[in-house]
């Protein structure tokens, strides 16, 4: 389970979906482990608007990792201009860096967004509701939200 | 309604790519254009007698932009092929247009301005497999690379398509990642006979054959349907010598490649006329003969090779190769075409709310997105067997760093959402592909009680709340195929970015497609149905783009579905049914053969 996906989940308790308790789930008893993939700048400057910047904080905190309380403002680029495909080893990175402008400040945050969203996951743990309590195990680095038939 | 005629005059030239839609455009774009307004339609019989070689045609479009190709299908006067009288040097075409719809603005008629730049024309050649995927494929490439084509022929009998596009490069990079084609051309001529192709090149491409005097060249042969001796491919080839290349011939790894195609009519399609014209005589068939395609092609196609496709990738992707597979995944060919579908591409992010072993999530990868999944059986991602695991396939095509996450859920009670507070976008995914389970083997399930008269209250055995043991195994009831199909398009409205696609497969018996007609949602737009046929039953790819704003009305092409509610579907089918069978009317249909049933039961 990365940080990055823990961004986008909620409880899948029915009777949570009104709680804002019940966003982001919390981290418990994580065990974690780092990998090192190739630094992504285009996927980074298209993740960012869809991230839920407090949350995202939050989860980070959680498992040791601090992030600048705002989100790092970055000008887009599109996707669909692209044209290279993916090389199999090596940076994806294209045309330099995000918008060609980015500070040593900026470029700091991305490679620290980079090992916190893409290079760190959970292997076992438990992912809490702050509203039900329910506890989610984590196997493996595979989350299991499935639920017991009476929440469902 | 007044009707507004215009004589567009088109000065020729010796413009390489003839096909008079590109002919037209390039002229227009050089303004080498003569209005003369009001004609009247005993003229234009007047001009098109007085030059034999002129070509009428009478369009039905506010504006050029729209003529298409195909639109030679009213050609007035001049029944005759467009590109043969290209071939011809014919060096004035004549359009004739009739602006219909013309309003207030009328007096200012600027068609001209409105003109997409000048195009070239190429050969695209497709392996002749799933034949209805291949057309949506190139469209969904061409949105994706954002390149302007216009489909100048296409037919899913043959491999050969005439395709026009702006440059070389757009040529390469359309092609260069498509699944279903082979490879693309220059097209430097084309015709039914040999003398109207060496007519065409030499009309066509003469100025550029200096441009290939001193490089390294091959030539290449491609026959469709028929066949030709090593001998007689020689002597074709040798009748090309006129362009004069100097250079030396080399097999492997030449500067050029060019090839002749030829393509030949299947005798089952022709028709009755023709086939007497042609004289076959059944006995004095020759041993060699293909005996359901005619001796001679019908067209034959010279080209300039440009640049390859991502075919290749079925090879990699082979699931006998695969470290880890189940008994439903999809083979790499579909997968792949799929995720090209989906528009995947480098920076985005997919997801697959039925993983399973993971063939969509790995050719999403494949294209350079960040890749998510769930399924509701655990044990499919993460393997019975050590080293044997969804994961372990990113490894093994060294895929890892566009493993985003996989967990185990179930879509009706899905934890992906933000929920709880306002203003928290839940649209995240750039591409949503799935082959939801047929329910074929195992009824289809979702969590839940079977017996919805049970009390919502934990199991406790022994003290001991079943649901917090380690191996706890939650129950599962059964599940209707529609409300799955529904729970998807939901699913794909909240989640999807705008112009985001969904992918879906979905299996039918193909006597009642009704049964199965196809699922539509007020914010998810049709793009394509693709059909794979099987023997007695057939599945298809219904490919969707989520509007970029939500939608009040329904959808124009098809009519909305109401939001999936537990009231209208799922109390009504579980009060009616509680088994697999009743709720999934193809497993039902799977089983019995696909036999229509004597009688309703």
């Amino acid at each position: 389970m990365k940080l990055l996906t823990a961004n986008f989940l909620s409880c899948a308790v029915k009777a949570c979906k009104s709680s804002p308790l019940s966003f982001p789930l919390h981290f418990r008893e994580a065990e974690l482990a780092s990998k090192s993939v190739p630094y992504n700048p285009l996927l980074l400057s298209n993740l960012l608007p869809r991230l839920d910047w407090q949350a995202l904080v939050t989860s980070s905190k959680e498992l040791g990792f601090t992030l600048p309380d705002a989100k790092p403002e970055l000008p887009l680029r599109s996707t669909t201009t692209t044209t290279t495909t993916a090389n199999d080893d090596g940076d994806m990175n294209m045309d330099g860096g995000i918008g060609g402008g980015v500070s040593d400040e900026e470029e700091k945050t991305l490679r620290m967004l980079h090992k916190v969203l893409m290079e760190t996951e959970v292997v076992e743990g438990k992912m809490v509701c702050g509203s039900c309590g329910f506890e989610y195990g984590i196997h493996q680095t595979v989350g299991n939200f499935l639920l017991p038939s009476h929440l469902v | 309604m007044p009707m507004r005629r215009q004589w567009v005059e088109v000065d020729e030239g010796s413009g390489v790519y003839g096909n008079p839609w590109m002919v037209m455009n390039k002229t227009i774009s050089k303004t080498v254009v003569k209005f003369a307004k009001n004609l009247d339609p005993q003229d234009l019989n007047h001009h098109t007698q007085q030059h034999p070689a002129a070509i009428s045609m009478y369009l039905q479009t506010s504006t050029f932009k729209n003529l298409r190709y195909t639109d030679c299908g009213t050609i007035k006067t001049n029944p005759r092929p467009i590109y043969e009288t290209v071939a011809q040097r014919s060096i004035t075409i004549r359009l004739f247009s009739s602006t219909i719809k013309m309003t207030s603005t009328g007096e200012s008629l600027t068609p001209v301005s409105s003109l997409p730049p000048p195009m070239r024309e190429y050969l695209i050649h497709f392996a002749q497999v799933h034949e209805t995927f291949r057309k949506p494929e190139l469209e969904s490439l061409a949105r994706l690379f954002n390149i302007d084509y216009e489909i100048l022929q296409y037919s899913e009998k043959t491999p050969f398509a005439r395709i026009a596009l702006k440059s070389n490069e757009d040529a390469k990079t359309l092609i260069s990642r498509s699944i279903l084609a082979k490879a693309i051309y220059e097209l430097w001529g084309t015709g039914t006979t040999y003398d109207e192709v060496h007519a065409s090149v030499k009309s066509r491409t003469a100025h550029l054959w200096h441009l290939y005097k001193t490089c390294s060249f091959k030539f290449g042969f491609e026959s469709f349907n028929g066949m030709r001796t090593e001998s007689v491919k020689k002597e074709l080839i040798e009748s090309f010598s006129y362009v004069g290349f100097d250079g030396p011939i080399r097999m492997k790894n030449p500067d050029e490649l060019f090839v002749i195609m030829e393509d030949y009519e299947a005798m089952s399609i022709l028709d009755p006329e023709r086939f007497a014209a042609l004289k076959i005589d059944e006995k004095a068939e020759t041993p060699s003969r293909n005996p359901t395609h005619l001796d001679e092609p019908h067209q034959v196609y010279f080209t300039r090779f440009l640049g390859k496709s991502s075919r290749t990738a079925i090879e990699t992707y082979d699931l006998k190769k695969r470290n880890y597979i189940g008994t439903t995944s999809m083979d790499a060919e579909l997968s792949l075409v799929t995720a090209n579908m989906a528009l995947v591409s480098p920076g985005k992010l997919a997801y697959d709310p039925f993983v399973g072993t993971g063939s969509f999530a790995v050719a999403c990868a494949h294209f350079g997105a960040v890749t998510f999944g769930s399924d509701i059986d655990g044990r499919m991602i993460r393997g019975t067997k050590a080293g044997k695991s969804l994961r372990s396939n990113f490894e093994q095509y060294k895929i890892m760093d566009r493993y985003g996450d996989m967990f185990v859920s179930d879509l009706t009670n899905s934890p992906l959402g933000r929920f709880g507070a306002a203003g928290r976008s839940e649209r995240i995914f750039d591409a949503i592909i799935c082959d939801p389970p047929y329910g074929v083997r195992e009824g289809l399930k979702v969590l839940g009680s079977r017996d919805p008269s049970r009390p919502k209250v934990p199991t406790i055995i022994d003290g001991i709340a079943q649901h917090t043991l380690k191996d706890f195994v939650p129950p599962k009831r059964p599940y209707s195929f529609d409300k799955m199909l529904n729970d998807i398009m939901n699913f794909a409205s909240t989640h999807l970015v705008g112009n985001g696609r969904l992918c879906i497969w979905l299996p039918t018996a193909d006597e009642d497609f009704n049964e199965f007609s196809i699922p539509a949602h007020r914010n998810l737009k049709l793009e394509s149905v693709c059909v794979q046929n099987f023997n007695k039953w057939s599945r298809r790819l219904l490919t969707y783009t989520r509007y970029e704003l939500d939608q009040d009305e329904p959808a124009a092409d098809g009519e909305a579905l109401p939001d999936a509610t537990e009231e209208t579907l799922d109390s009504v089918n579980a009060k009616l049914a509680r088994t697999a069978d009743a709720l999934n009317p193809f497993r039902r249909k799977y089983f019995e053969g696909f036999k229509t049933p004597p009688s309703e039961e």
